[in-house]
């Protein structure tokens, strides 16, 4: 769990570092996701070869943002199993072959694997939007969007609070493991009462913390005073990329190249 | 000036639960007055200040700022020159920069962003850290959470500061800087605190409550020096007006204000 | 059981989106009516609380494994239904963003799965059935579990429905229903006695909370019928229409997924969409065109949707071309890459 907090803040770290990707327009950046992810998605279950391209977009943003790649391959890695779970079963139900290069294989495998790519593709992208947006941008771009206040609001607040908390039950689950020896988790019985003080003491941390913004003035507006406006190279990062994912979509590019090259070098 | 003027007349408070914490309190706090509130842990001291700011209100008697009433309407009003630190500075920064945070009050009074960028550099240079403006407040230290909830309330520019504690859980260092910061302003203050040398040092007058009524109300001095009432009250002599346990001699000796 | 990304496919995931969306705007209109707006901050710090418990491993007696609090339960005893809803909105998509726990556009999904089923069939009809008549410790057990239970089998069947709706998966349906259930049977017993212990001690603690949600967020029978009903004919024709345009139009498929998010949302970009959508249209028409591999490839090779989109089917030639291209391609993005960060280590050099 202290795993999971320090993932959160260094993401905010990231997230407030000057290059180019994060100076982007949050609204671009979420939108550009979005289709990303659509794009991604919508490729035939057996397809890969067209799917390939698409790396191109993480791989450059990537780059771009000066991120190290360790974390995040970290990270897709741990929804990997839950992923490869359920497309597991795919070369064990779909006994249909295909021959590719003289050698028979299972749809069920390709599919199999087409089915992962997606994963890293898409996981990589929602990432990479968190790792150069940061929470609070991404909340302004909701509210541009026509996501109703209450929900950004709340959704900020479960943000904020997130941290706070965590470092609160770092500190209980200290005790408590100072006190059972050797125990794997809270025993059920105790759970209850565990979690039941947190959750009080977060309650009366809650109304102190209201008490605190109303007297500053808060009647319901999470004022951010940062209104950027959409500029060209906004536009430019937006429509570039979205015409890259509809050109991959429609045709298979390595495809293209492939039969080229391999065209140049039958003749 | 009588509108820096904090008059509390006869109020009365119980919780919910039947737990009477505030039983008649009157005082009056003048222009430029810096005054400590002192008692035990349970005396009634937050629920005071949570009136004064009109988080809560009371059962009874009245709270005049300035010439106005505390009611439910001229609360914006009050809370405009009211500025309150809390005790604990997490309750109060809650954004992800110290920027955003000092900014949040301003913001929400419309002021322009030019005027609200002016008065965070300003608010931040006064407490001394301006130059954590672009962090994220969860990684500050104890004494900058503490210099940074100053500034949050400094930004609005109040007339009257209110303090919940403002040194505890500090290093002696940072303890230090918040009571020299405390020094430096010359806004009205109100501080309550344990912490009865910090409040020797900012305040020249104090409040003693006990129970939830005015046990003493007088000159620092005054109070500091009868020991039998602060006894009573759950409170000991400031160790700087005690005899030194090593030396055995009272090297410092106060100056009744 | 979150779900990622890469199991669903754009229609259902929009129609989730959409429908995810439609429940999250009606709740946060309930709520702006109703509630005290104390009630804003106490929603931001459970949903925070949820979050940190999820991180509280439990040991399950006599089985040596561990299990976490899933929480749309305990937010609806808490904070009502709606007020409960929009919380587990919010904790689901920072699980999202900062973990890729579920994916963004399974996230319509992972809403109606964990936050739907029991904030708003579990809750109502099964907790407020229990304790209809005041709260007492047993009651708060049975209701507890009960709608744990529930609540876990509807959201693990809705999982299911989603993945084979989506076809990304081979799995016969009476397998993947065999697989999910029981699972989550246990899942949702250990849900339910986890919430009745919380409840139970808030309940003791500070009874005044409850009681407030349960005034708060009271449904009376009519508003939750009316609301369910037309939450079911949304969904009927949301999902028909996209399967329509599917069936009619299958490449037109992964658009319908952003046009229904442009209406229902995203309204500011209407005029991308539309861009989106001519695009799609226009480049669709290439194939008939006679549209020809360049130099040197084929007739039989001459690219089309569909040999794009069923590349398996066509014969070894194709398949090679597929393959050599497919790793040129993976070398170029990784060089690129390469050349970048190295020209940014280059620059951030020179600037120092």
């Amino acid at each position: 769990m202290k795993d999971s907090l320090r993932d959160i803040r260094l993401l905010d770290d990231l997230a407030r570092r000057q290059n180019p990707i994060n100076k982007l327009h949050p609204l671009v950046k979420l939108l550009t996701t979005i289709i990303y992810l659509a794009v991604v998605v919508s490729f035939g279950r057996y397809e890969i070869s067209a799917l390939l391209p698409l790396i191109f977009y993480p791989v450059v943003v990537f780059a771009l943002a000066e991120l190290a790649p360790g974390r995040i391959l970290r990270r897709i890695a741990w929804v990997m199993p839950l992923v490869i779970g359920i497309g597991i079963f795919n070369p064990v139900f779909d006994h249909q072959t295909v021959t590719i290069m003289n050698s028979t294989i299972s749809k069920g495998w390709l599919s199999f694997i087409s089915l992962v790519i997606k994963c890293v593709l898409t996981v990589a992208a929602g990432i990479l939007l968190v790792a150069t947006t940061g929470m609070e941008k991404l909340g302004a771009a909701m509210r541009i969007i026509g996501v109703p206040k209450i929900m950004v609001l709340q959704l900020l607040l479960t943000y904020r609070y997130i941290l706070l908390l965590g470092d609160e039950l770092a500190r209980m689950l200290r005790a408590y493991s100072l006190r059972a020896p050797g125990h794997r988790g809270i025993k059920l019985a105790a759970w209850g009462s565990f979690a039941g003080s947190l959750l009080l003491r977060s309650f009366d941390r809650a109304q102190r913390v209201y008490a605190a913004m109303c007297l500053r003035g808060f009647k319901g507006d999470y004022n951010t005073g940062d209104d950027a406006k959409v500029g060209v190279r906004d536009l430019q990062f937006l429509i570039g990329w979205v015409a890259f994912f509809l050109i991959t979509r429609s045709y298979n590019l390595p495809f293209l190249l492939g039969s080229f090259l391999t065209g140049v070098i039958g003749q | 000036m009588s509108h820096h003027r904090v008059e509390a007349r006869n109020l009365h408070f119980s919780y919910p639960d039947g737990q009477a914490a505030i039983q008649d309190i009157s005082f009056t706090i003048l222009h430029g007055e810096a005054v400590g509130i002192i008692g035990a842990n349970g005396a009634g001291k937050s629920t005071l200040l949570m009136l004064l700011m009109g988080i809560l209100f009371p059962d009874s008697g009245e709270i005049i700022v300035g010439d106005t009433r505390l009611t439910p309407k001229t609360l914006p009003m009050i809370r405009e020159r009211l500025g309150m630190v809390f005790q604990d500075p997490d309750d109060q920064l809650f954004m992800t920069t110290v920027r955003d945070d000092v900014a949040f009050g301003p913001r929400n009074y419309h002021l322009d962003e030019q005027e609200v960028a002016s008065r965070v550099r300003e608010a931040l240079a006064q407490v001394g850290i301006l130059h954590l403006r672009d962090r994220a407040p969860f990684k500050l230290s104890g004494g900058e959470k503490r210099a940074a909830a100053i500034a949050t309330v400094l930004s609005m520019k109040p007339d009257i500061l209110i303090m919940d504690e403002p040194t505890s859980s500090l290093d002696p260092k940072s303890r230090r800087m918040v009571m020299e910061l405390l020094k430096s302003f010359e806004h009205t203050k109100i501080i309550t605190s344990h912490d009865l040398d910090m409040v020797l040092e900012t305040c020249q007058r104090f409040l003693v409550i006990k129970e939830g009524s005015v046990a003493a109300d007088g000159p620092a001095g005054e109070i500091l020096k009868n020991p039998q009432l602060l006894h009573s009250c759950g409170l000991e002599m400031p160790l700087s007006l005690q005899k030194c346990p090593i030396c055995g001699d009272q090297t410092k000796n106060f100056k009744s204000g | 059981m979150h779900m990622a990304d890469a199991l669903i496919s754009p229609a259902v995931g929009g129609t989730m989106l959409a429908v995810t969306a439609g429940l999250a705007a009606y709740s946060a209109k309930k709520i702006t009516n109703e509630m005290d707006e104390k009630k804003i901050p106490l929603m931001g710090v459970m949903g925070a609380f949820v979050f940190a418990s999820q991180m509280i491993n439990f040991t399950i007696p006599a089985t040596g494994s561990s299990g976490h609090l899933g929480g749309g339960l305990l937010l609806a005893i808490l904070l009502g239904p709606y007020a409960g809803f929009l919380t587990m909105t919010s904790i689901l998509l920072i699980q999202a963003l900062f973990f890729a726990d579920g994916g963004l556009l399974a996230y319509g999904c992972n809403v109606f799965n964990l936050g739907f089923c029991s904030c708003f069939v579990s809750y109502p009809f099964i907790y407020r059935w229990f304790t209809r008549q005041g709260l007492t410790s047993r009651k708060i057990l049975w209701g507890a579990t009960a709608s744990g239970i529930v609540g876990l089998q509807l959201g693990a069947f809705s999982v299911v429905a989603e993945t084979l709706a989506s076809g990304k998966t081979e799995l016969p349906f009476s397998t993947f229903v065999l697989l999910m259930q029981p699972i989550h049977l246990g899942i949702g017993l250990v849900e339910g006695l986890v919430t009745a212990a919380i409840v139970t001690y808030v309940w003791r603690a500070r009874p005044e909370i409850l009681e407030k949600a349960a005034i708060g967020g009271a449904l009376g029978d009519r508003s939750i019928k009316k609301f369910l009903t037309g939450l079911a004919i949304g969904v009927v024709l949301i999902g028909g229409a996209l399967s329509w345009f599917a069936s009619t139009s299958p490449d037109g498929l992964e658009w319908s997924m952003e046009r229904t998010a442009g209406t229902t949302e995203i309204e500011a970009t209407d005029g991308i969409h539309q861009l989106f959508a001519d695009l799609q249209s226009r480049t669709a028409f290439m194939p008939d065109y006679g549209f020809k591999a360049p130099a040197g490839a084929s007739s039989e090779e001459a690219i089309s949707e569909e040999t794009a989109s069923s590349w398996p089917a066509v014969d070894a030639g194709t398949s090679a071309a597929g393959l050599v291209g497919g790793s040129l391609t993976l070398v170029l993005a990784a060089l690129i890459g390469y050349l970048v960060s190295l020209s940014k280590k280059k620059g951030s050099k020179a600037a120092a």
